[in-house]
Parts: C-alpha cells; structure tokens; sequence
C-alpha cells in the first residue's frame, strides 16, 4: 500500500483495534515494525505500512519478524512487531532470552488472540507470556485503549528497558470505534552501544542477567499496584464485585451497570494489593477473564477469596448472553430466559472460492486411492471438506512435512502399502516448511510433497512473501524460485515437477507417477491466488441443461459457482442405484478456469452467451 | 431503542455481498450525527462465502461492541436463509428488512443439507414484522449485482433514527473518494432500494 497522509492531530476517526494501534506506533515515533500476517493481527502491519517515516516489511515467519524488532530496539530505535496467538510459540525462542538483556528503544509486542476460535487451530491466552517472561502485559478494552495503551506501552518500555506485551483479542482488533487521535513524537535512534555483557548472552552473561529480571519483576509488581491503567469503578450493588480485563470489562460494565468493577489495564504482574483491597469492599469477588483462569489462580494463591472458572466458562468470549445467566444463578435470582430459539437452518462454512487453483489439486487428490494425505495451515486446509475430503492432518505452520515424515517412518503394518503426500502452500513452505523438507531429504523420506504455489498468503488476505516478487508497498523485491530453492534442499532434479492445475490430466499423472517412487519428490503448482491482481479471468461457462446427463463430475470439483437445479434416483443397467445430478454454472460469478470443463464427458459446458439477460440465481 | 439509549442494528449476509462495507456507511452516518457507535464481526474467513454477522451499535455511550439475541431494533439480512438464521436476534416484534435472493453454499448443492423451504414464512411465523423484497434482482436491473449493499442501505434508510439524506450522504462520500464514476448509479441503487422497501411495507399491511 502507498502511503498516505496521516489524520491530522484531534481527528475523530471510526477505527477497528488494529487501525487504532497502528496509528499509535507511528505517533510514538517507531522507526521499525515487522510481522507476519494472521488473522486477527493482520491489519495492523498493513496500516502500518501506508504511514510515513516507518520502515515496515512482512517477514518471512513471526520468529524473524521479532528479532528484527528486538534489533532495532537495541540499536536505540522504537521497534513494533504483532502477531497472532499461535505466532508467538513461533516467536517464543527469542522472546525467553529478550527478557534477559532488555531493550534500549521501545518494543511492543501486540499478541492477537483469536478468542472463539473465528479463524485459528487453537485458542490460546497470551497472557501467560507475561507470566513466562516476566514482562509486564497491557490489555484494552476496546480501540480508544489499544490506541492509547500502544502509546502508554512505549513509554513504559523505554523507560524500564523491558519490552512490553500488548494482549489483544478477535473482539478488539476488528471491533471499530471512535478514537481520537493525536500528534506523532518524533524518537530518534539513539545508536548501538557494544556492551557484551548485556546484549551477548552466554551462560555467564545470562546468569547475570536473571537475577536482574526477578530485581525488575519487584519494580512492574510495584508499577502495576500504582498504575492509572487499573481503574476501580465503586459502585452501588456491592453483593458482587468484578475484576475484569480486555473486551471482558466492556461486557461487565454492559452487564451489571451499578457493580463495582477493577478493570485490569495492566494486568501482569497483578496488582494483588489493590485487588486485595478491593476485595474487602464487596460481598464476593468474581472474576471475568478471557481465556485461562490465570489472575484467578493467582489471587486464590495470594489468598484472596474469589470466583471464577467455577461459574463461567473456560472457553470463547464472556459476553452478557454468559455473564448474566451465571451472575443470576450465583445471586439466587431468576435466570433470564433465552428470549427465541435459533431456527434451524444449514451450516455455511467457508469455501474455496470460484476458480481457485486449489479446487484442481484436491479434485485430483479426491480420486486417488490409498493415500494419507498430511495438510498444513492456509486456504488449502478447506480441503478437510465437501466435497473433496483430502486432507487427513493438520496441526502448525509448516507441520505437514514433518508430520508427513513421521507418518512414513511410524507407518504401521495396515498403512504399509500408503502413499504419503504433504500439501503445503508458498508462504507457509517459506515461513517453516522448508526447514522440514530439509529433513525429508536428509533422513530418506519418502513423501510426495505438493506445494501450492499461488503467490500470495491466501487466507488473510493476499499479502506478500518473498515468494511473490513484491514487498508489503506492492514494490518489486527478491522473487524465490521454489524449484531451484527444493533442489538445493537436496530433492533430485527429475523429482520435481511444477505444473498448472488448472491442466487436470497432466496434474493427475503427475501426482500418480511421483506418489510410486519412494523418494522425495516436490510438485509445485504455478497458478496464483484468484483474489490478487495477477489473476487473470476468462470467459465464463454455462451448461446447456439437453447436454447435461447428471454426472455429477463438474460438482464433485467443488467450485461455488456450480449449482445443482435437480436430483434423480435412476436404476443402472448393473442394478446400482445412482443419484444424478443436474447442474446450472452461476455465470456471473464464474471466471472460465475450466475445471469443470475439463470432467464433462457430454460437453455439456460451453463458453455462456453472455449477450443474453443474465439469469438470476433461483434454487 | 432499548432502554439505555442505544440503537441495535444487525446487518447479515455472506462473504463477499459487501454486509461489513454496509454496516460500516452505516456508523459513518450515525458518527456524522454525534452518536458514539461500535461496529463488530467475526469474519476471519468470511471472505471465503461464510456467515457474516455486523453488529452496528450506537447512541450516547457504547459499551459492549456485541447485540444479544432478543435485543436488536432493526434485522437487514442480505439473502434469504441468512436472515433466518439469524431473526432470533430481533426483540419481539422487531422489524426485518431481506432480501428474498438465495445464495445456495456447496454444502446444500451436495445434498448434504436442504435449503429452508420458505424462510420468509418462517420468519412471519415467529412474530416480526418483515419488510421483503429481491434486491438481487433490482441491482442487477441497474446493471451490477454489486449495488445490491446500497440497495439495502435505501431499503433502511426510512427505519433509522436520523433522516434518509444522511445515509445517503454517507454512502456518496464513499464513492466520491474512491470512485466518482459511481456515485450516480449508487443514488439510483439508494432510492430504488427506498422504493422496494415502502413497496413491500404496503404489502405487508394489506390482508391476506
């Protein structure tokens, strides 16, 4: 994206939690912000992007991206990195030792959790890290507070040398709200100064350096008890009081206007004494905290008498729907009653979308026999569904390989004769799946790896790799080439193929004739992401409904521009009974990719006509 | 308007019919009239033809960004079954604004599931008033199925608490910036959508 002017200072603007974050670290003057896109962090390196004055770049995997902050922040610059939950088990590595040395410049870390699970493997509570690392967590409430908390965070760091972790969830970071905004404060990097010491850690070193990090845990437990960020709310209803932090707080205060409530801003290390106090003022203390019940655990320890996990749940969001219910149970009072049962209507889960490259490689998966097929994390995990079925695995980023490995060196007697195939997309290979196709090579595995090149990362949104030819301002960059890249990882040149899949015989025979030799092979498809602008559309199809014999092939290739108009049970002449399906393409949305086509014995689908009315979709 | 003030909104649809862009011209208006406003979704993977819910809240002090069912003053939904899904949201006798269009998903064209016969009906059946129409078809009249979100964006501007005009103007301002060539056919989109929405209301009250 280009950059563009800024807001100018005490501008309203409607911003979701990530814009409004992104728009604090330029005011707080960073000089470098780095990630790697996942949803729900994605946006805010993307916004960040199109400020001035920011040196900004999508890196290869969320481990990188940190330590490129953790740098600059040791050369004296204010540094920003983001990601989601599941990127910083990625990012850990450095994060344990970063606690030791510090930073001299600002560093925050924005860590999304993807609360209730919208777009994510797992569900994870990210303040542990806190915990873990002993560094102070903030946590908004909403984007005015991610806005001004981003700022709070910097001044904090710098002013501690600690970097500071900024907790995030789902229902911040795409939430938009109003926020007012201000000016940018220019920090210029103050340079890096050798001190071994400090910023080599060896065993030594390190040894040092953690009775220093416990002397600093003493410093934030004292900061957290006096922090403008903790805020109590007396109340009036004291039979219940809460602490709460994070969206959590905002659906308290909605909840139970009149109760008193500490909101936790800065909420690791615990305030316990304030809490403590608090305490004493009402008649139970409950508290409400999105996902692990961790400040409740340390209360319990510190002593202080409260609820929690016991009334409310350890999974997805707090809302009131949850927190009144369970407040009432506990108060004896009448459970409000769910005002309308849902109707019962058809899940709709995400799909592939029309013409995507990736429909070819699992229609062509779908029809092979005796293979276990082990997946990875993108747009190509939606092979798991209807129609296709074509994925048996999926755990982490980059896991496809190694588990794929795995499966072939821990096969047992009924898998002996099973084919293993690894399905991986570009930026997840770049991120951490070569390391395993390394690993492949060098211990003799023989797994058939196809990596879906469509030049982009898909799932959130199309943004650059070093796959793509592109940095994060669109400009031209380094372009890897995957084959070169897998053959210097070792893979025997006649071992890999790139292909179109949109060219279904030669994908089929491809994939057929690898899957037999017990090497190592890598099939890469070569067609990019329908959603970015290399994609190029055809002309649309249409099926003639006298030619259409119901076949059902072009359905079983599972593109959402293909509907079936009717269904007919017919007797064979073998005896079997058979559905058949009749279909209509949605002309309007289909781009010509042919995959349909290519199936249709009766060529029954042709180029649409498209001086005619276009049709409406009817069912 | 609930007790608090506070005007609820719930904008449904699928990936891809522009419910998020709707939704957010909607804020926009509601902001140009000092209102403080929380627009929120869970559409990590809406872009890929899922379930798209906007909760659009505003008024003097927003907190929770979330509508609870049983709570929103107005539902608009996007396509036929998704409206269905999600009326339960509405207070009792709360009013619908759908579009009758169906967006089958694989699912149902795999026959794993049915399509609701008649969701309209089943809707009516629960108690709300619903105001329907196929914006589908009146965008297409006009030449693009894209305006169908400024068609539903008429077909609500006569249930709001401000006048038509400043939704309108939240929706031109956006095309003036980004594409002026627009902005005509939006107006028409706009008042056609107004104009199917006072249409259906009239027989919504005629006897059956």
């Amino acid at each position: 994206m280009a950059a563009v002017l800024p807001a100018p200072s005490q501008s309203r603007l409607l911003l979701s939690g990530n814009e409004a974050v992104a728009r604090a670290v330029w005011e707080s003057g960073v000089r470098v912000a780095a990630a790697y896109p996942g949803t729900p962090s994605t946006e805010m390196l993307e916004v960040i992007s199109t400020y001035p004055d920011i040196y900004s770049e999508w890196s290869v995997n969320e481990k990188v991206s940190l330590e490129v902050a953790i740098g600059a922040a040791f050369a004296g610059s204010r540094s920003f990195c983001c990601m989601k939950h599941v990127g910083m088990n990625v990012a850990s590595d450095a994060l344990m030792t970063l606690t030791l040395t510090g930073v001299a410049g600002g560093l925050v870390i924005a860590i999304a959790d993807d609360v209730g699970l919208s777009s994510s493997q797992n569900e994870q509570d990210s303040r542990y890290w806190g915990r873990f690392a002993h560094i102070p967590v903030f946590e908004p409430a909403d984007s005015q507070e991610a806005y001004e908390m981003t700022k709070a965070a910097f001044d904090f760091s710098e002013k501690f040398q600690v970097p500071v972790i900024l907790r995030m969830t789902t229902r911040i970071n795409h939430v938009k709200g109003l926020v007012t905004v201000g000016e940018r404060v220019a920090h210029a990097a103050a340079g890096f100064k050798k001190e071994p010491a400090r910023w080599v850690m060896t065993p030594a070193g390190a040894g040092k350096r953690i009775p220093l990090m416990f002397e600093r845990d003493k410093v934030l437990r004292a900061e957290a008890e006096i922090s403008p960020l903790n805020l109590i709310d007396s109340g009036t209803d004291k039979r219940v009081g809460f602490v709460a932090s994070g969206p959590a707080w905002m659906h308290v205060r909605e909840s139970f206007p009149d109760a008193p409530v500490l909101k936790l801003g800065f909420s690791c290390p615990v305030p316990l004494e304030k809490i403590r106090a608090f305490a004493a003022t009402v008649e139970q203390l409950v508290i409400v905290e999105e996902v692990e019940p961790l400040v409740e655990g340390e209360l319990k320890a510190a002593g202080i008498d409260c609820l929690g996990k016991e009334i409310l749940p350890r999974q997805g969001e707090l809302a009131p729907n949850v927190l009144k219910p369970a407040i009432a149970k506990l108060l004896g009072e009448p459970v409000p009653e769910n005002i309308a049962a849902p109707a019962k209507v058809f899940p709709r889960p995400p799909t592939m979308c029309v013409a995507c490259p990736h429909l070819g490689v699992y229609y062509t998966l779908a029809q092979i026999k005796n293979i276990t097929i082990s997946g990875d994390i993108g747009c190509y995990t939606l092979g798991a569904g209807h129609p296709w079925n074509a994925l048996d695995t999926t755990i982490s980023m980059g896991a496809s390989m190694g588990i794929a490995l795995g499966l072939d060196k821990g096969r047992g007697e009924s898998d002996k004769d099973k084919r293993i195939l690894a399905v991986i997309g570009d930026s997840t290979f770049l991120h951490m799946g070569m390391q395993g196709l390394l690993d492949i090579v060098y211990n003799g595995g023989n797994v058939t790896v196809l990596l879906l090149d469509n030049r982009a990362v898909g799932m959130t949104g199309g943004q650059s790799n070093p796959g793509t030819g592109r940095d994060i301002h669109g400009a031209e960059a380094p372009r890897v080439d995957f084959a070169k890249l897998v053959e210097s990882l070792g893979v025997k040149k006649e071992r890999i193929h790139v292909v179109d899949p949109y060219i279904l015989p030669t994908l089929f025979k491809t994939i057929r004739d690898e899957i037999k030799i017990p090497e190592v092979s890598v099939i890469i498809t070569d067609q990019p992401c329908v959603l970015v602008d290399d994609y190029k559309k055809q002309k649309p199809y249409e099926v003639i409904d006298e030619k259409c014999t119901g076949c059902g092939n072009c359905v079983d290739v599972g593109c959402p521009a293909i509907h079936v108009t009717r269904r007919e049970k017919v007797v064979k002449p073998s005896g079997k009974e058979v559905e058949l399906q009749f279909v209509r393409i949605e002309t309007s949305a289909c781009t010509g990719c042919t995959l349909c086509v290519q199936p249709c014995a009766p060529d029954a689908i042709v180029h649409a006509d498209l001086t005619k009315p276009m049709r409406l979709v009817r069912h | 308007m609930s007790d608090n003030n506070i005007t609820n909104i719930l904008v449904v649809g699928i990936g891809g019919q522009g419910v998020m862009t709707a939704t957010e011209i909607l804020a926009e208006a509601a902001i140009a009239l000092g209102h403080d406003a929380k627009k929120t979704e869970v559409a990590g993977m809406a872009q890929r033809g899922g379930v798209v819910s906007s909760h659009l809240r505003f008024g003097p002090k927003v907190l929770s960004p979330q509508i609870m069912a049983g709570t929103a003053d107005l539902l608009v939904g996007f396509e036929s079954a998704e409206t269905l899904r999600w009326c339960h949201y509405l207070k009792p006798g709360g009013l619908v604004l759908m579009n009758t269009a169906r967006l089958v998903p694989p699912v149902v064209d795999l026959g794993l599931y049915d399509y609701p016969d008649d969701p309209l009906a089943e809707i009516k059946e629960r108690g709300y008033q619903v105001h329907a129409f196929d914006a589908m078809a009146i965008a297409l009249e006009l030449g693009d199925v894209r305006l169908g979100n400024t068609v539903m964006l008429g077909a609500m501007a006569d249930h709001l608490p401000f006048p038509p005009g400043v939704l309108l103007e939240a929706i031109l301002k956006r095309f003036s910036a980004r594409k002026p060539h627009m902005v005509e056919i939006n107006r028409q989109a706009f008042e056609a959508g107004r104009a199917a929405d006072k249409a259906a209301q009239h027989k919504e009250v005629e006897p059956a």
